[in-house]
C-alpha cells in the first residue's frame, strides 16, 4: 500500500495535523512502509472470526444514577489556555 | 410535475437522569458555565466513562413503549470528529448494536385517519456542549464554550422515512413528545433543548421509487420549526430541480427570523466520523430481569388509552386522542369519570373549559388550581341540577380564580338553581301581568313573543331559574285565560 | 543502602535502622549526582518527597504505617499527579498539572510511598527506546550510548541505576517488559484490567496496562500487592480477587510446565540472546520445571494487528489535546482549524503524529474493514493460540527482546524495524495476558531478558516463577558500573 501526497494531506486534515509541506514525503514514506508491514494480514483467512474489540471478556458494569461530582472550574480552568466568565475561549467559530 | 416529499426525523431526547451518562456530574438545566462538568465531561487525560443504570433503564422503557426489541447486547463506538464542543473530540455513540431495535408508532392525522410510522432505531449518546457567540469575549473575535451539557443523556431515535408532508412529521414528532414524557423518561422541554429535532427532507416525482437526495435541517426546537422548515426545505428542492438544478447532499440550519434554511458552514466538508467501539467501555449486555425490572411500572400507553376511551366511554377519536396528549391530563380526566361516571359530561369539560383555563394561564394539567375532584363536584352539581350549565360556568371561572369548591361557589354567589315552583310560578305570573301587550300578541298566534317571556324570566331570575320549569309554567300560564 | 530489597528497607525503616527522610535524601542526592548521565526524570520533586518521608516515619513511629511506608518510589510521566506536572513525554503536556491523582498513585500513596518524581518516557508512550521524550532520550546505565528501551525507558534506567527502590510503568505493547530486559531489571505487566487505569494517560485502552519495574520478583510483588485490585472508575477493570503476591512468591516450582513456542526462537533473534534464554530454561529445568516447545502459529501477526490496533484507538484517544481546556496552544491562531492544527502540529512529535495519522487512516471511511476489523479478527486467532498452549503448560517463556540494547539513534530513521523490537511482547497485550522480565545472563555486559507469560490473572504464579530463579541465580543482583 502506497500514500502519496494528496493522501497525507487529507489524513493530515482529517487528523488535525498541520503538517509542513517539506514533511509530507517524508510522511508518506513512512506510512507507506507502516502499511507494507501491517498487509501481512492480508495473508490470514479470516473468514467466520468474529472480531476481538477487547480483551476482557466481561460486560459493562452500571453505576448508580448518584451526583457524586461538584463544582470545580477553578481548578480545572487554572490549567486552561484562555477563559473568560467561566467560559473556555476558541477563535470565533460559525455554524 | 408532481411531487412527493419524504421525511425522516431523529429526534434528539435528553433522559431525565440525575447525573451524566458516564460521570457523576448534574444535569440541572441553567447552571453558571462549566460548573457542571467535571473532568469526565471535560475530557482531560487519563479519565474514563463509567455507564449510568438509569440512562439504560429509560432506554429500555422507551423500547418497551414503541414495542421494540431491546438488545439483550449493544455496544459504544466513538464517532470521531473535531468541535469545541466536542471535549474528547469523539462522541460515545451506539452505531452497529444500539439499544432499542425497530419499532411503530401511531399517528393521528388531521382528517381523523391513523398513520403507522416506522422507528428504526433508538440509541444512548452523550451530548455536547454549548458554543456561545457572544459578541464581546475578550474583546471579541471569540467562541465561548460551555461544557455543563456536555455527557448529559441523549436517546437518539431515528424513524424511517415514512412521512409524507410537513405536518406528519409534525404529528410524529409530536408523538415521541408525547410518548418519551408519558413514560418519564425525558421531560421534553423544547426551550430548554431537552428534545431536538433533525429532519432529513427529499422530494421525488410521485410514482418514483428511488429516493431523491436529501438534505439535513439540524436543531429543530419547535414543532412549529419543524413545519416551517420542512415546508420550506421542499420548496427550496422542487424550485432548485425544476430550475434544472441538483440537490445537493448537505447539513442545514434553519433561520426562524428569515423563514429558511441555509448551509451549514461547519459541515461543508463531507463527514468520516471513523466509528469504532469504545475501548473504554465493555459490551452492555441486559439480563432479563433488569429488562422486567425496567418495564415494571411502565403506564398504560397513550394509544391503548385512547383506544380504551373510545370503547368504554363512547368518545369519539378527537376527544379520546386531545384526552390522551399527556399522562397527567388523561389521568386527571379518569378521575373525574371514576367520580361523576360521566365520561361525556367529564370529556366535554376537559377538553373544553379546562382546556382553555389552561391554555389561556399557559400552566400544565398538574399546576391547575381547579382539582379533578372539584370538576367532579361541578359535574355533580350539573348532574342533580343545582346548577344549569351556563350558570356552571360561571362556578368553574370562580373555582379557577380560587373561590373554593362548587358548592361554595354556588352558595356563596347564590347560583342555586329555582326549582320551587311556587316561587317561580310568582315570578312568572308577575312578568305576565307586566306585559299585556306581548301576552295580546301571542294569544293571536305568534308563537316567538315566548322567546320573549323566556328571557325576562332568565333575566328576572338572574339566569337561576330551570329553563325547563320556565317552558312548563309559561306554556300554562299563557294557554290559560 | 539502595541495594537493599524492599522488604529490607520497610524492616529496617520499622526498626528505625534509618528513617524514610533519611533514605528519601539518599535518593535524592543520587538523582542530583547520577541522573544528569541518563535523563530518566522528567519532573523531581524532592519537597513532596521530603514531607511524604516525613509522614511516613511519623505513621511508622505511631505504628499505623501502610506496607510501603517510606519507600522512595518514582511514577511514570504517564501517571496523573496532582501538584506535580504530568507531562507524557510530550511538548503538549508540558504545563500540564493534573488535578487530580491516578488511581494507582493513589492506592501507593495510601500504602505509605514516596514519590521522588516522575520518570522519562516515549512520547505517549510511543517508542521502544525512549528517544520520542520531548525531553530527550534516556540513557541506558549499562552503556550510555545505548538505548535503555521503551516506552518506560525512565522508569527502568532509574531502577537500574538504582535511583529510586522501584518504579512504575504502563505497557502497551512492551512497554515495560522490553526496557526491564534492555536494562537488566525485572518488570511485570499485568493481566488487562488487573491494575486502574483511571487518571493513566491513555495510548491504546484496549492494550495499555499499568505496571511494576523493579530489581527483582519481590520487590515488584511489594508493588503490585498494593496497585492490583477493582476500581469503579474504570469500567475495564476486572472484579476479580487479587491474591497475596509477596505470600506466594516462595511456592514450589516442581513440575511447573513451560512451553517455549518455536516462533520465539526463529529468524530476527540475536543467537547469543537465544544462548542466554536457553541457559535460563536450564535453570528452571534444574528447578524441577518440565519443558516443551508450543507453537502460537498467528503470534509472527501480532506486530502488524497492533501497528493497526494501537494507532487507531490512539488516533482517537489524543484528539482531545486541542489546544482548548488544557495543554498546548499555538500562538494567535487566525481560526479554529488553525487553532487545532498548529497546537497539535506543534505540541506532538513525529512518531506519535505518524500513529495518529495511520490510526486515523485504519479507521477512515473505506478502510476499516481492510484494516480494522480485519486486525481485530487476527487478535482472536492470537488470543485463541493463547488459550490453546496454557491447556498444556502453565507458563510461556521466551526472549523478551530479540536484540540487547541497541546504540541510540540507530532505529530512529526507520520506524518499522524499530516496531520489531516489540515482536515478542505484543501478542500478550493483544491477548490480555500477563507477562514479565527477568535479567539472565549478560551478553557483552549488556541485559538479558527472559520473557514469561502466564494466563489471564496468573501474575501470583508469574512472580512465583520469576522469585524462584532469581532466588538460585544472581543476574538481577548486577549493578551497572558507576550506579553501584
Amino acid at each position: 500500500m502506497s500514500l502519496d501526497a494528496s493522501d497525507i494531506e487529507k489524513i493530515a486534515h482529517l487528523a488535525r495535523l498541520e503538517i509542513a509541506p517539506e514533511s509530507i514525503e517524508r510522511y508518506a514514506a513512512d506510512l507507506s512502509n507502516i502499511l507494507d508491514l501491517v498487509a501481512q494480514m492480508d495473508a490470514v483467512d479470516t473468514t467466520g472470526v468474529e472480531p476481538m474489540a477487547h480483551p476482557l471478556h466481561m460486560s459493562q458494569r452500571l453505576r448508580p444514577d448518584r451526583v457524586s461530582e461538584h463544582d470545580r472550574r477553578e481548578l480545572f480552568q487554572a490549567i486552561a489556555p484562555l477563559t473568560e466568565d467561566g467560559l473556555y475561549l476558541v477563535p470565533k467559530v460559525i455554524d | 410535475m408532481q411531487w412527493e416529499t419524504v421525511i425522516g426525523l431523529e429526534i434528539h431526547t435528553q433522559l431525565a437522569t440525575q447525573s451524566k451518562i458516564f460521570s457523576g456530574a448534574a444535569t440541572a438545566f441553567g447552571a453558571p458555565p462549566n460548573t457542571q462538568a467535571c473532568a469526565i465531561d471535560l475530557g482531560l487525560p487519563g479519565v474514563l466513562p463509567v455507564l449510568n443504570a438509569e440512562a439504560v433503564r429509560l432506554a429500555v422503557r422507551f423500547g418497551k413503549a414503541i414495542g421494540a426489541a431491546v438488545a439483550p447486547r449493544s455496544v459504544f463506538a466513538r464517532k470521531n470528529y473535531f468541535y469545541p464542543d466536542l471535549p474528547k473530540g469523539y462522541q460515545i455513540s451506539q452505531y452497529e448494536l444500539p439499544i432499542v431495535g425497530e419499532g411503530r408508532v401511531e399517528i393521528v392525522l388531521g382528517d381523523g385517519a391513523v398513520k403507522s410510522i416506522g422507528v428504526t432505531r433508538a440509541h444512548l449518546e452523550e451530548d455536547a456542549g454549548k458554543s456561545l457567540h457572544e459578541e464581546n469575549l475578550a474583546g471579541g473575535g471569540y467562541t465561548g464554550i460551555d461544557l455543563n451539557r456536555a455527557g448529559t443523556p441523549l436517546l437518539e431515535i431515528v424513524s424511517e422515512p415514512d412521512m409524507r408532508t410537513p405536518q406528519e412529521a409534525v404529528a410524529y414528532a409530536r408523538k415521541i413528545h408525547q410518548l418519551v414524557r408519558w413514560i418519564g423518561i425525558s421531560d421534553g422541554n423544547m426551550q430548554e433543548g431537552s428534545f431536538r429535532v433533525d429532519a432529513n427532507v427529499s422530494v421525488r416525482p410521485l410514482g418514483q421509487t428511488r429516493f431523491g437526495t436529501r438534505t439535513e435541517i439540524k436543531n429543530l426546537n419547535s414543532f412549529r420549526f419543524i413545519e416551517r422548515a420542512i415546508q420550506f426545505e421542499v420548496e427550496r428542492q422542487i424550485d432548485v430541480i425544476e430550475g434544472g438544478g441538483t440537490i445537493v447532499q448537505e447539513t442545514r440550519l434553519y433561520d426562524p427570523e428569515r423563514d429558511e434554511t441555509r448551509p451549514m458552514r461547519s459541515k461543508e466538508e463531507a463527514n468520516d466520523y471513523r466509528y469504532f467501539p469504545d475501548p473504554d467501555l465493555l459490551p452492555v449486555e441486559l439480563d432479563v430481569a433488569f429488562i422486567v425490572d425496567a418495564v415494571a411500572d411502565l403506564p398504560e400507553l397513550p394509544d391503548s388509552m385512547r383506544e380504551r376511551f373510545h370503547t368504554q366511554y363512547g368518545l369519539g377519536e378527537y376527544d379520546a386522542s386531545l384526552l390522551t396528549t399527556g399522562r397527567e391530563l388523561a389521568q386527571y380526566f379518569e378521575a373525574v369519570v371514576q367520580a361523576t361516571a360521566e365520561p361525556k359530561l367529564a370529556a366535554n369539560w376537559v377538553n373544553g373549559e379546562l382546556a382553555a383555563a389552561l391554555n389561556r394561564s399557559e400552566i400544565e394539567i398538574a399546576q391547575s388550581p381547579v382539582s379533578a375532584a372539584m370538576l367532579a363536584g361541578l359535574i355533580h352539581r350539573i348532574q342533580d341540577g343545582t346548577v344549569s350549565g351556563k350558570l356552571a360556568k360561571q362556578v368553574f371561572e370562580a373555582m379557577w380564580s380560587g373561590e373554593g369548591d362548587a358548592d361554595s361557589v354556588i352558595q356563596a354567589r347564590g347560583l342555586r338553581q329555582i326549582t320551587d315552583s311556587g316561587e317561580l310560578e310568582a315570578l312568572i305570573a308577575a312578568i305576565v301581568a307586566a306585559n299585556p301587550g306581548q301576552v295580546e300578541q301571542y294569544r293571536a298566534g305568534k308563537d316567538k313573543v315566548f322567546g320573549f317571556f323566556v328571557g325576562q324570566v332568565m333575566k328576572e331570575s338572574k339566569g337561576k331559574a330551570n329553563p325547563q320549569q320556565v317552558n312548563e309554567i309559561l306554556m300554562r300560564v299563557l294557554a290559560s285565560d | 543502602m539502595q541495594n537493599k530489597s524492599i522488604a529490607q528497607m520497610a524492616a529496617e525503616l520499622r526498626l528505625r535502622t534509618y528513617s524514610s527522610v533519611e533514605l528519601t535524601r539518599h535518593y535524592l542526592e543520587r538523582i542530583a549526582r547520577l541522573d544528569p548521565r541518563l535523563n530518566s526524570f522528567i519532573s523531581v520533586a524532592s519537597e513532596s518527597a521530603l514531607a511524604a518521608a516525613e509522614r511516613a516515619d511519623r505513621a511508622i513511629a505511631s505504628g499505623d504505617a501502610g506496607p510501603l511506608a517510606g519507600i522512595p518510589i518514582a511514577h511514570k510521566d504517564i501517571f496523573c499527579t496532582a501538584g506535580i506536572k504530568t507531562s507524557c513525554g510530550s511538548r503538549m503536556l508540558d504545563n500540564f498539572v493534573a488535578p487530580y491523582d491516578a488511581t494507582v498513585v493513589e492506592r501507593l500513596a495510601a500504602a505509605g510511598a514516596v514519590v521522588l518524581g516522575k520518570t522519562n518516557m516515549d512520547e505517549f508512550a510511543m517508542g521502544s527506546s525512549n528517544e520520542t521524550s520531548f525531553y530527550g532520550p534516556v540513557h541506558n546505565p549499562w552503556d550510555a550510548d545505548r538505548v535503555p528501551g521503551g516506552s518506560s525507558g525512565g522508569s527502568a534506567a532509574a531502577v537500574a541505576a538504582r535511583l529510586c527502590a522501584a518504579a512504575t510503568g504502563t505497557d502497551t505493547g512492551g512497554s515495560i517488559r522490553q526496557p526491564a530486559a534492555l536494562c537488566g531489571i525485572t518488570g511485570i505487566k499485568p493481566t488487562y484490567g488487573r491494575c486502574s487505569r483511571w487518571g493513566m494517560i491513555a495510548f491504546a485502552s484496549s492494550l495499555d496496562q499499568a505496571g511494576v519495574l523493579a530489581r527483582s520478583a519481590a520487590d515488584a510483588a511489594c508493588l503490585l500487592d498494593e496497585m492490583a485490585g477493582f476500581d469503579p472508575r474504570d469500567s475495564t477493570s476486572a472484579d476479580v480477587a487479587v491474591p497475596d503476591y509477596v505470600d506466594a512468591l516462595d511456592d514450589d516450582i516442581a513440575g511447573l510446565r513451560i512451553g517455549l513456542p518455536k516462533e520465539y526462537f526463529g529468524e530476527g533473534l540475536d543467537p547469543r540472546v537465544a544462548a542466554s534464554v536457553q541457559d535460563a530454561i536450564k535453570e528452571y529445568e534444574r528447578l524441577g520445571a518440565k519443558v516443551k516447545e508450543i507453537s502460537l502459529p498467528n503470534s509472527p501477526l501480532s506486530v502488524p494487528v497492533y501497528y493497526v490496533v494501537a494507532p487507531a484507538e490512539c488516533s482517537s484517544n489524543l484528539a482531545r489535546f486541542d489546544g482548548v481546556r488544557y495543554g498546548h496552544r499555538c500562538e494567535n491562531p487566525k481560526d479554529l482549524e488553525d487553532l487545532y492544527k498548529r497546537s497539535r502540529a506543534e505540541g506532538f512529535g513525529a512518531e506519535v503524529q505518524r500513529r495518529i495519522m495511520i490510526g486515523t487512516y485504519v479507521l477512515s471511511a473505506g478502510y476499516y474493514d481492510a484494516y480494522y476489523l480485519k486486525a481485530q479478527q487476527i487478535r482472536q486467532l492470537i488470543a485463541a493460540d493463547f488459550a490453546r498452549a496454557f491447556e498444556e503448560v502453565d507458563v510461556i517463556m521466551g526472549p523478551t527482546a530479540p536484540t540487547t540494547a541497541f546504540p541510540l539513534g540507530a532505529k530512529m530513521d526507520d520506524p518499522v524495524a524499530m516496531y520489531l523490537n516489540d515482536i515478542y511482547t505484543i501478542a500478550t497485550n493483544l491477548a490480555g495476558l500477563p507477562g514479565m522480565s527477568i535479567p539472565v545472563e549478560p551478553v557483552e555486559g549488556l541485559p538479558v531478558g527472559l520473557q514469561i507469560i502466564g494466563n489471564a490473572f496468573q501474575e501470583a504464579r508469574l512472580l512465583n516463577v520469576a522469585h524462584r530463579f532469581q532466588h538460585v541465580t544472581h543476574w538481577h543482583q548486577g549493578a551497572p558500573s558507576g550506579f553501584e
